[in-house]
C-alpha cells in the first residue's frame, strides 16, 4: 500500500445565517471533488451549511511569522487610524 | 397478527438496512483515514435513522407490546430476512465499497418506488430516505470509480471484491410471500421489475471503472427466509450484546 498523504485542503463553509464563506478546517483528498465530499461528511454533518468552497492548501500563501514585527507592529501605536477622534453631529445615524 | 405480511414486509426492508448499517457501524475508528471512516459513519447514522421509522411503523403493526428496540435487537438469526449481501464483512476498503455500491444502486430503485406506495407510512420513510440514499450511491460509485481506474492494485482488488460480492446480487430480486402479498395490494415494490435496469446501470458504472462485469451464473440466497450466511452470527452477538448481557438496559 501507498504510505504517500494525500494532499491537504482548506474548508471554507458558508452557513445559512452568514453571507460570507468561513474557514472551517482542513482535510486531505485526492483531488477537489473527493475534497468537496470529504468536507461535506466531515464539516457539515450538523447543519452547518448551505455551501462550500475548497482551496488546495499549496495555493495560500501565508505571511511569515517571523517578519510580524515589521509586518503588524508600526500599527500599533497609530490609534488615529481609527475614526474614534471625530464629533459626529447628532443627526447622523448608522455609523 | 393481523397483518402479518405487512409486518414481514416490512422487517425485509429494515432488516437490510440495520445490518449493513451494523457493518459500516464496524469502521468507527478504523476506517482508511479519517475522511473516509466518518463519511462511512455518516452512512451508517442515515441507515439506522431510517430503520428507527420502520421498526416503529412494525412495533405499531404487531401491537404486541414489543418496542422499536426489541424489534430491532432481540430477534434470533432465523427471523432476520436481510439479504445475504448486506451482512458480508468488511474484508477490506474495496469490499466495503463494492458492497456498498451494489446495495445502493438498488436501494434508490428501490426507494423510488416504495414512495408511490398506497401505505402512506411506506412512502413518507422512503421519500425521506431517498435523499441520503442519493448521496450514498454518489459516494460509493466515485470510489468504486477510483478504485478500478486507480492504480493496479487498486484495480485488482475492486475486481476482486465484485467478483466476490456478485453471487449476492440476484437475490434483491427474489420475490417473499409478504412481497408478493403487499404488491398485490398496492403497497409493496415489484423488485423483480428492477433487476433489469439494476444490472444495466451496475455494468455501466463497472465499465466506466474499466472493471470487469462478472459473468458467473451462479447466484447465493436466503437471507430473505433467514438462512444466513457464517458472517451474520457475530454481527448479531455484537450488535445485540448490550441487551443479552444486561437485559432491559437503558442508554
Amino acid at each position: 500500500m501507498s504510505t504517500k498523504n494525500w494532499p491537504l485542503w482548506e474548508i471554507f463553509i458558508r452557513s445559512k445565517n452568514g453571507l460570507e464563506h468561513r474557514h472551517s478546517g482542513s482535510l486531505h483528498a485526492a483531488d477537489a471533488e473527493m475534497a468537496l465530499e470529504n468536507a461535506r461528511d466531515v464539516y457539515t454533518r450538523r447543519n452547518e451549511g448551505v455551501s462550500i468552497w475548497v482551496v488546495e492548501s499549496k495555493n495560500i500563501t501565508a505571511s511569515n511569522p517571523e517578519n510580524n514585527g515589521e509586518m503588524f507592529e508600526p500599527a500599533q501605536d497609530k490609534v488615529y487610524r481609527h475614526p474614534t477622534f471625530y464629533d459626529l453631529p447628532d443627526e447622523v445615524k448608522h455609523m | 397478527m393481523k397483518n402479518k405480511n405487512l409486518y414481514n414486509y416490512i422487517l425485509g426492508i429494515a432488516d437490510n438496512s440495520l445490518i449493513l448499517g451494523q457493518r459500516l457501524g464496524e469502521l468507527c475508528g478504523h476506517g482508511p483515514t479519517l475522511e473516509t471512516d466518518i463519511a462511512c459513519t455518516n452512512v451508517s447514522l442515515d441507515l439506522f435513522g431510517q430503520v428507527r421509522s420502520y421498526f416503529q411503523y412494525a412495533a405499531k403493526i404487531a401491537d404486541d407490546g414489543r418496542t422499536e428496540d426489541d424489534i430491532a435487537m432481540l430477534r434470533k438469526e432465523r427471523e432476520y430476512l436481510n439479504v445475504l449481501l448486506v451482512e458480508q464483512p468488511n474484508t477490506n476498503f474495496a469490499y466495503t465499497i463494492g458492497r456498498q455500491f451494489l446495495f445502493d444502486v438498488y436501494h434508490l430503485a428501490f426507494l423510488t418506488e416504495l414512495e408511490k406506495s398506497k401505505d402512506l407510512t411506506l412512502s413518507a420513510i422512503a421519500k425521506k430516505s431517498i435523499k441520503e440514499v442519493r448521496y450514498h450511491e454518489r459516494f460509493s460509485s466515485d470510489w468504486v470509480k477510483r478504485l478500478g481506474d486507480g492504480t493496479e492494485e487498486s484495480k485488482t482488488k475492486m475486481q476482486e471484491a465484485i467478483n466476490d460480492l456478485w453471487t449476492y446480487t440476484d437475490e434483491l430480486f427474489h420475490q417473499t410471500e409478504a412481497d408478493k402479498a403487499m404488491v398485490k395490494e398496492g403497497i409493496g415494490v415489484d423488485v423483480t421489475k428492477l433487476k433489469e435496469d439494476y444490472y444495466e446501470n451496475v455494468s455501466e458504472l463497472l465499465e466506466e471503472s474499466t472493471l470487469e462485469v462478472p459473468e458467473s451464473k451462479y447466484f447465493q440466497k436466503g437471507g430473505k427466509k433467514g438462512i444466513h450466511t457464517e458472517h451474520m452470527g457475530y454481527l448479531l452477538a455484537e450488535l445485540q450484546y448490550m441487551q443479552r448481557a444486561y437485559p432491559n438496559m437503558e442508554w
